[in-house]
């Protein structure tokens, strides 16, 4: 038995690395220290896709690696419009190969901020993101606020290790001086432990930014007596407890990036940060969900310009996104090939782009099976990244932490899997004499 | 197979070595200059321009900020828009070009090395990623050592050697360069919204900027490293701050650097230079900067000068940019670094028609040609935030022609001949003044040149820029148009650029230094260190530094502890 620390989880965007497992016999038997239950719960593995598998009369007939990696790059290097779409629960260094990969084939690249924080992308577009990393919060915050976010069951960890029960320098006794106010459409369970909780009415967070952000400016008699569901008297004690706190946060999440006015409301939400940041020291940041979306974003900005919805089939980048967004290209039956990787469109996805994925070739790499799994074409296995393999990954504030390898694996990276698809079309167009 | 390449008879400037203009071949042999070579691949650059590979000593090109400003706009990517070729990947971006266009546009205008200036320490990691996506140019980044609460502690206390040995481990575990300071102080207090003049306290830590600044250069000087702290100092761009800018260099003034070099590098001198009270009689103090630099042999700096246009702002100087975005009103992005630094990003746009955008155009520019002595100062536009490197040959051409400084003048506010100096300024530099202040100051005032950057003697590296361009030129647009594309650059005996066209983008290397450090007293930081990673930070100490895996291509430089 032996006992690895600081160990690095692939779950969620908290990316906690404090956690303390226990591997015997090539296997992780046992999560002492750090990790949530959900976190845990990966860690001590679950089943997976066995083998590489090709899809022959409408079922999956196991192959070999050398096999699958033949298809998926036949199938790539023959596609006129094909789209790469994923990236967010693998490394950086496996998003590079698919830049490189998008690049030679002249895909579109696109992740899973594209259905997720991709509002919240063009909304710092418009206006920029006053923030800071989470140590800041852990240290400083005073005032916390999660808007549209329940951390206490998507990032189970969040408020623990970051936010409203750490301690910190100058927050040494934790909860005790800090205030919480949830803001959201249901009683969730981080609502329950919050000082204030505003519940609005669904699709009205617009509306609510808007008034605080006028109260915030000192327009306090334009705001009504009741906006979205809350008090005029509830927000002004809001905006009184925003003007007073020495260090404030939003943290926001799906409940603000999908509903009513989309990116708009997150336009509403940094300025409102932003007016608040006329009293005192305010910041404001997405909830990320996969732990290396924003690393994707990162990858995909610093070397195509871009960080999601990216068109390569010029040569250049070319990025309007929207237009050739994932869904949008599978709504307009646009593509001809797709290739999913770390993700589940099949789960996430509208059911009009399905139907169309249902029609085309697609390839899928993940360790696990999902409902992609289901009409995916070439699937190939990876090793679970931060478990089988390591790397580096972006947490929800930006910061890059390296994923360790624990165990040895059968399984080929994602990174090697594309190097090796990506080393066949090559060949294939060399061969075709491109 | 032995690689030789003999560039022959061109009119090379090389000033490290004293070589001003002279016709003469340059031979190399496996990436290395050597004395002569007898089977080598010839290219003639008869009577052209050829000086060693470029060094900017001073450029934000990867990392954080870097991207963050990418991120929020996607305007300048279209900008730079350039399809893939069979060696180049895609390229975009103006102000803030992506990794590759960056590697392609510097290697374009001769240059085979660039500092990336501000590395935050917690994200180190990334600016390596991006490093590493930067094709052909060598490399190295700045950790920010300033704002760190344990060089506040260790300055308060007074423990210079513990402040050494933390200095040491930073710089290690950043796989960094040397030690950057970004408004000292002020970056801190900026976490509470607040920002430091140079002797005020620092919210909560009772320091103040200038103690820091002192301790960091007295601390940095215990080792024998290739550079001296490296500058931002405190109240960039306040109307008025050249007295704190002098103020900061005598800071350093009693103290004995390593070797023959300033105990300072101050940065972006432009953004430092100013007078009046406001911005309606704001006005150029580059005078009173160019005299103490004149006077002194302590400081070395580099101009940060405008390129007129649009262009994204970024620094860790977190309290300036808001300044910056509460007068423009545009799009503001901050990123605050627990325990160490903080960031702040928004566009900005210089232009001619404005009294103060225009006199800071002329700063710039003032300082290269009031500083009597090239060898203290290097060329920088601070890039992004003066505006883009690619506008380097822009200043060239000005700084070698009074009559096109004149011509853009009359273009301008009327302010250039009210509040600066420029107009009044005759001085033209020659060839191989700007060869010192592109490639040999640089060069030296890094400790680079004894790795074999900045210069062509025997054994340094085989770069070497070939500019399409007469010695005898003196007409201001083709000498910008021969600096931005090369005629060949050639990068470790390789030809990268023919004919302003990347032909090769081979990795470049990154140099890291590695301070050593008394166990004992390494011992007694690290139980202050730990503490820091045990309750305040929000990553394990153990996976703090940056792994080997960051740096595929590394190059020591090891910095014993002076005896």
């Amino acid at each position: 038995m032996v006992e690895i620390t600081d160990v690095v989880c692939s779950l969620c965007g908290c990316v906690c690395d404090d956690i303390v497992v226990e591997v015997e016999d090539n296997n992780v038997t046992k999560v002492k220290k750090g990790a949530c239950s959900v976190g845990k719960s990966k860690l001590m593995g679950h089943g997976r896709i066995e083998s590489p598998a090709i899809r022959e009369n409408g079922s999956l007939k196991d192959c070999s690696y050398d096999d699958a990696i033949k298809k998926a790059a036949e199938i790539l290097a023959a596609a006129r419009r094909p789209l790469l779409y994923g990236w967010s629960s693998t490394v950086c260094e496996a998003d590079k190969v698919g830049v490189e990969l998008a690049e030679e084939i002249g895909a579109v690249i696109d992740n899973t901020a594209s259905v997720c924080h991709g509002p919240s992308v063009l909304a710092i577009q418009d206006v920029g993101l006053p923030s800071c990393t989470l140590g800041e919060v852990k240290n400083r915050a005073d005032l916390i606020i999660y808007w549209g976010a329940n951390p206490a069951a998507a990032h189970a960890n969040h408020m623990k290790r970051y936010s409203y029960i750490t301690k910190g320098y100058w927050t040494a006794e934790g909860k005790k001086n800090k205030k919480l106010i949830v803001v959201d459409v249901r009683r969730t369970a981080t609502a329950k432990m919050a000082d204030v909780f505003l519940q609005i009415e669904q699709g009205k967070d617009y509306l609510v930014f808007s008034a605080l952000r006028a109260m915030l400016y000192g327009y306090e008699d334009v705001v009504p007596e009741v906006v979205g569901g809350v008090s005029k008297k509830d927000l002004l004690e809001t905006v009184r407890m925003m003007k007073e706190a020495k260090f404030g946060i939003i943290f926001f999440g799906m409940g603000v990036t999908h509903t009513g006015a989309r990116h708009n409301n997150i336009v509403n939400a940094i300025q409102t940060t932003r007016a608040a940041h006329t009293h005192t020291k305010f910041n404001i940041m997405p909830m990320r969900g996969h732990y290396n979306v924003a690393g994707i974003n990162q990858v995909c900005t610093w070397e195509t310009g871009y960080p999601f919805a990216v068109d390569l089939s010029r040569g250049y980048a070319w990025y309007n996104p929207g237009e050739h967004s994932a869904t949008d290209l599978l709504i307009r039956r646009e593509c001809d090939v797709a290739l999913f990787i770390a993700s589940d469109p099949g789960a996430h996805f509208p059911g009009e782009s399905i139907r169309h994925l249902a029609k085309i070739p697609v390839i899928q790499i993940d360790p696990f099976p999902n409902p992609t799994t289901e009409f995916a074409d070439v699937v190939i296995p990876a090793a679970i990244s931060g478990i089988e393999a390591e790397g580096n990954v972006y947490r929800m504030d930006n910061i890059p932490i390296r994923l360790r390898k624990l165990v040895d694996t059968e399984y080929m990276a994602d990174e090697e899997i594309l190097e090796r698809i990506l080393g066949e079309v090559r060949a294939i167009k060399e061969k075709e004499g491109e | 197979m032995v690689e030789e390449l003999l560039i022959r008879n061109g009119v090379v400037y090389d000033p490290i070595n004293g070589v001003n203009g002279e016709k003469k071949d340059i031979c190399i042999r496996d990436g290395k200059v050597v004395e002569e070579v007898r089977n080598p691949k010839v290219i003639d650059a008869e009577g052209r321009v050829v000086m060693p590979g470029g060094v900017d000593i001073h450029a934000h090109i990867a990392g954080g900020k870097v991207n963050a400003g990418r991120l929020f706009r996607p305007e300048d990517g279209r900008k730079g828009r350039e399809a893939k070729t069979k060696v180049c990947r895609a390229q975009s971006g103006y102000s803030v070009p992506n990794t590759f266009a960056t590697g392609y546009r510097y290697a374009k205008m001769g240059y085979t090395f660039v500092m990336e200036a501000a590395m935050p320490p917690l994200a180190a990691r990334h600016t390596h990623e991006e490093i590493v996506d930067i094709p052909i140019l060598d490399n190295a980044a700045l950790p920010l050592i300033d704002n760190n609460w344990m060089t506040m502690e260790y300055v308060k206390s007074g423990d210079t050697d513990l402040l050494a040995a933390y200095i040491a481990w930073m710089v290690k575990a950043t796989k960094g360069y040397g030690v950057k300071v970004v408004n000292p102080g002020g970056t801190e207090a900026w976490a509470w919204a607040k920002n430091c003049d140079l002797n005020d306290a620092v919210p909560y830590f009772d320091v103040t900027p200038a103690e820091i600044v002192k301790g960091l250069a007295e601390a940095t000087e215990k080792f024998e490293m290739p550079h001296s702290i490296h500058v931002h100092g405190n109240m960039l761009g306040h109307p008025g701050n050249y007295e704190v800018t002098t103020s900061t260099y005598d800071l350093v003034k009693g103290i004995k650097p390593y070797r023959d070099r300033p105990t300072m590098h101050a940065t972006h001198t432009q953004f430092h230079s100013y007078g009046g009270t406001t911005w309606a009689d704001f006005e150029s103090k580059a005078g009173a900067i160019a005299d103490y630099v004149n006077k002194n042999e302590h400081v070395s700096i580099d101009l940060g000068s405008v390129i007129l246009g649009d262009t994204t702002t970024m620094t860790a100087d977190g309290p300036m940019e808001y300044s910056l975005y509460q007068i423009t009103g545009r799009k503001w992005t901050n990123h605050d670094v627990e325990l160490e630094t903080g960031s702040g990003i928004t566009p900005f746009l210089y232009s001619g028609k404005v009294s103060v955008h225009t006199i800071q155009w002329a700063i710039g520019q003032e300082l290269a040609l009031l500083i009597k002595d090239p060898w203290k100062l290097a060329l920088t536009t601070d890039h992004p935030n003066a505006g883009p490197f690619i506008g380097y040959p822009i200043i060239i051409s000005m700084l070698m022609s009074k009559r096109r400084r004149d011509e853009s003048a009359e273009d301008m506010h009327s302010a250039i001949y009210k509040r600066a100096e420029l107009p009044s300024i005759d001085r033209e530099y020659d060839l191989n003044e700007i060869a010192i202040i592109t490639r040999g100051m640089a060069a030296k005032t890094l400790g680079l040149h004894e790795h074999g950057k900045g210069h062509l003697g025997v054994g340094a590296d085989g770069d070497v820029a070939i500019y399409d361009l007469s010695p005898e030129e003196r007409e201001a647009g083709k000498i910008q148009k021969a600096f931005l594309n090369t005629k060949y650059t050639i990068k470790g005996g390789e030809v990268v650029v023919k004919d302003g066209e990347v032909v090769a983008a081979p990795a470049g290397k990154t140099y890291f230094v590695t301070p050593e450090c008394d166990p004992k007293l390494t011992d007694e930081m690290m139980t202050h260190l730990k503490d820091k990673f045990e309750h305040y930070y929000s990553v394990t100490f153990n996976n703090y530094p940056v792994q080997d895996a960051y740096v595929p291509n590394p190059y020591e430089i090891k910095a014993p502890w002076r005896s």
